[in-house]
This record gives C-alpha cells, structure tokens and sequence, in this order.
C-alpha cells in the first residue's frame, strides 16, 4: 500500500459519492447551488480527517463490542465543533447548510472510513485516506450541485448565465432533479471506470 | 503494536466513560471559546436589517426593543435625537413553504412600510428563495397595510406573486401582517 494511492483511492477509485455511493442523503439535498457543495465538502472533510486521525490513534484502546458508539461519539463532537465554529466565524455559509451540518454524524461516509479502514491502518494513513475521500466527496457534490444550479436556475455560484426572465428547468432545483443528476453521474462515472479500468 | 484491548464489562464502561468525559470537556472548551462571536454574529445580523428597513437613525434600537414573541416578534424602536423615525418589526410566517422564515419589517411612524429584509429562510432555491431579491421585496416600499391591501394578486391584493412561488409570496404577506399587528397596538393611536 502505497501513500500516493491511498491518497488517490477516493479521489476516482473509491470515491464515496459516485463507486461506493455513501452518504446519498447530504449528497441529495444540500447540492442546489455549487457553493453549498463546496461548503458541505469542507465540514465533512474536517470531520472526516480528524475522526480518522483519532480513530486509528485511538484504535487499541477501542474494545471491539462498543466501538460503534465510541465512534460515533468521536465523530458527533467532532461534528459540533465544526457547528459552533462555523456558527462563530462563517455566518453566512451556516445559514445556508444549518440545518445539514448535525447530519454529518450520520454521514455514512465517516462512520464507514472508520470501520473498513482507520481502525486497521496506521495514523499516517488513515489521515491519508480522510482527506482524499473528504476531497472525493467534495468534488462529487460540487460537481452535482453545479450541475444542479445550471440547469435549474442559470447560475453558478451566483453568477447568472443566463438573460434576466430566461426560462430554466426548475425539475432540477428540486428533489425529483436531485435523483435524476445523480443517476446520470453514477452511470457516467462507472462507464468511464470500465473504459479506463481505473 | 500495543494489543487491542478485550471486551469485558470492566474495559467497556471504562472506555465509554473515559472518552464521553473527554469528548464532553473539549466541547464545553470549544463552546466557552466559540460563544461571544456566535452571538455578536447573531446581533451584527440583526442590526444590519434594522439599519436596512428604517430611516437613518442615532440610538441603539437592538438594545430597546420591544418583545412580543422571545426571537420571533420583537420591535425594535429607531430614534434619531428624541424624535421616532421608524419601527423595524422582526416578524415570522408559519405558512412557508418550507415551515417558517423570518423578515424585518421596518415601519415609519404613520404605518407605511419603509423596506424589507430577509432574515432567515429555506425556501427552495430558484423558486421561493426569489424573495430576497428586490424585484420581489421592493414593491413593498411605500406601501400601507391600511391604505392598500397586502396580499397577492390572485387573492385579490396589490402584491405581484413570485412566478411559481405563490406560497412563499403569501407567506411574505402574511409575515407583514402580523409585524403590522403588533406595530398598530403599540404605536398607532
């Protein structure tokens, strides 16, 4: 196992959205515009990145029965701290994903890393593995989210592309759109896997 | 590498006991250290609606106001020297299309809306979230809850609907009328 491909594993590979198809309920409803994407992708990457550092840090002293709940009580403070800090420093953004950042807790994104690797690999991986598959994540839902905000209402990231009054299909603004993108993507994404056999 | 530890009842409450401790003093420490800039957000917001809805002003309205619903109905009374100039009304709809949102309605003395602004709201981007823009929120100005009738058109109002959000337009409404409400009992006699 080589650092560079653990890093690179979520990136194409793995990536948590598209192959390994985690944490559909965040990848669902926060992508309407492309910055919530990218706002969303950096709280689930923070969270991920540490739970993994202390998982594995912590992965001798964590008794197999009760590892779950100890996990989770890793990831849910982990998760209030990027919810006062963002609550604290970045306003704006914590208006826009209030309400889905105490979902990052059951993000099954972080509790899946978790279990299938930080608590068999080392530290130095395991931080690794966090912030390619936070990164994976993240360019996942942008990708979706930008996709999303074109189609359905003419802009991205605020800037509008299209004439003031231009008709846009709003399908894709709301949920039924969601599932239609995402569809596609997962489609898209295993056809390429298959051709360049990554 | 150190052994894992077994499962016993002994290591298992000990684990449970020692990291819920830990993790509990963290938050409590981040909590301490996050807890004046949470709220001093919370005020700068409110007080940038207040200076955006009512008339130039030179008292501290935030820290007059007038609550009628703790953090949902408050007025907060705009005075430059001793003289009203204006009322802003933090005000909230239940009848979003998403639950709830909450608007600044800021009064002057005789009851005309000098402008709104948007506070806190979840409608659906591209549709309902139109409202924030001033095509939408800027027919409000000038006008009176008394003298022209705040509701949609297709209610029979004076208020152009957002295309596709009459729901959320409504709600708008609905959210001035109640900031209205309160306004007239306190202020108009």
């Amino acid at each position: 196992m080589s650092a560079l491909k653990t890093l690179t594993n979520g990136l194409l590979k793995e990536n948590p959205t598209f192959v390994l198809v985690l944490g559909t309920c965040p990848s669902l409803a926060v992508t309407t515009a492309a910055i919530n994407g990218i706002g969303m992708g950096a709280a689930t990457t923070f969270v991920l990145l540490f739970s993994n550092l202390f998982i594995a840090l912590l992965k001798n002293w964590i008794p197999n029965k009760v590892r779950i709940p100890l996990f989770i009580v890793i990831i849910a403070t982990f998760v209030t701290i990027v919810d006062l800090v963002m609550q604290a420093y970045t306003p704006d953004l914590y208006n826009a994903l209030g309400v889905f950042i105490p979902l990052i807790v059951v993000n099954c994104i972080i509790l899946g890393r978790a279990e299938a690797f930080a608590q068999k690999n080392s530290v130095f991986y395991s931080i690794l593995d966090g912030i390619g598959m936070g990164i994976g994540f993240t360019m996942a839902i942008t990708l979706m989210a930008s996709i999303r905000e074109i189609i359905g209402n003419g802009t991205i990231f605020g800037i509008h592309l299209l004439a003031d009054g231009a008709k846009t299909v709003l399908l894709f603004i709301m949920p039924p759109g969601a599932f239609i993108t995402y569809g596609f993507l997962i489609a898209i994404v295993n056809r390429l896997k298959k051709i360049y056999n990554f | 590498m150190a052994k894992k530890i077994k499962s016993n009842l002994l290591t298992m409450s000990v684990t449970l006991f020692l990291f819920s401790a830990v993790m509990a003093a963290a938050l409590g420490y981040v909590y301490s250290i996050t807890k004046e800039p949470i709220d001093l957000a919370k005020a700068q917001k409110v007080n940038n609606a207040i200076a955006e809805v009512v008339p130039a002003f030179d008292n501290k309205p935030n820290e007059e106001a007038i609550v009628i619903e703790e953090g949902k109905l408050e007025m907060y009374p705009a005075k430059k020297g001793d003289e009203l100039v204006g009322v802003a009304v933090k005000t909230y709809t239940n009848k979003a299309f998403s639950g709830e949102f909450s608007i600044m309605v800021g009064f002057l003395p005789d009851g005309t809306i000098y402008n709104t602004a948007v506070l806190d709201q979840k409608e659906t981007p591209g549709l309902g979230a139109k409202m924030v823009e001033p095509s939408f929120k800027d027919q409000f100005k000038k006008m009176h809850p008394e003298k022209n009738k705040i509701s949609v058109k297709k209610d029979g109002g004076e208020v152009d609907a957002i295309t596709a959000s009459t729901i959320t337009s409504r709600a708008y409404c609905d959210a001035i009328m109640r900031a209205y409400d309160v306004f007239k009992k306190q202020f108009v006699k």
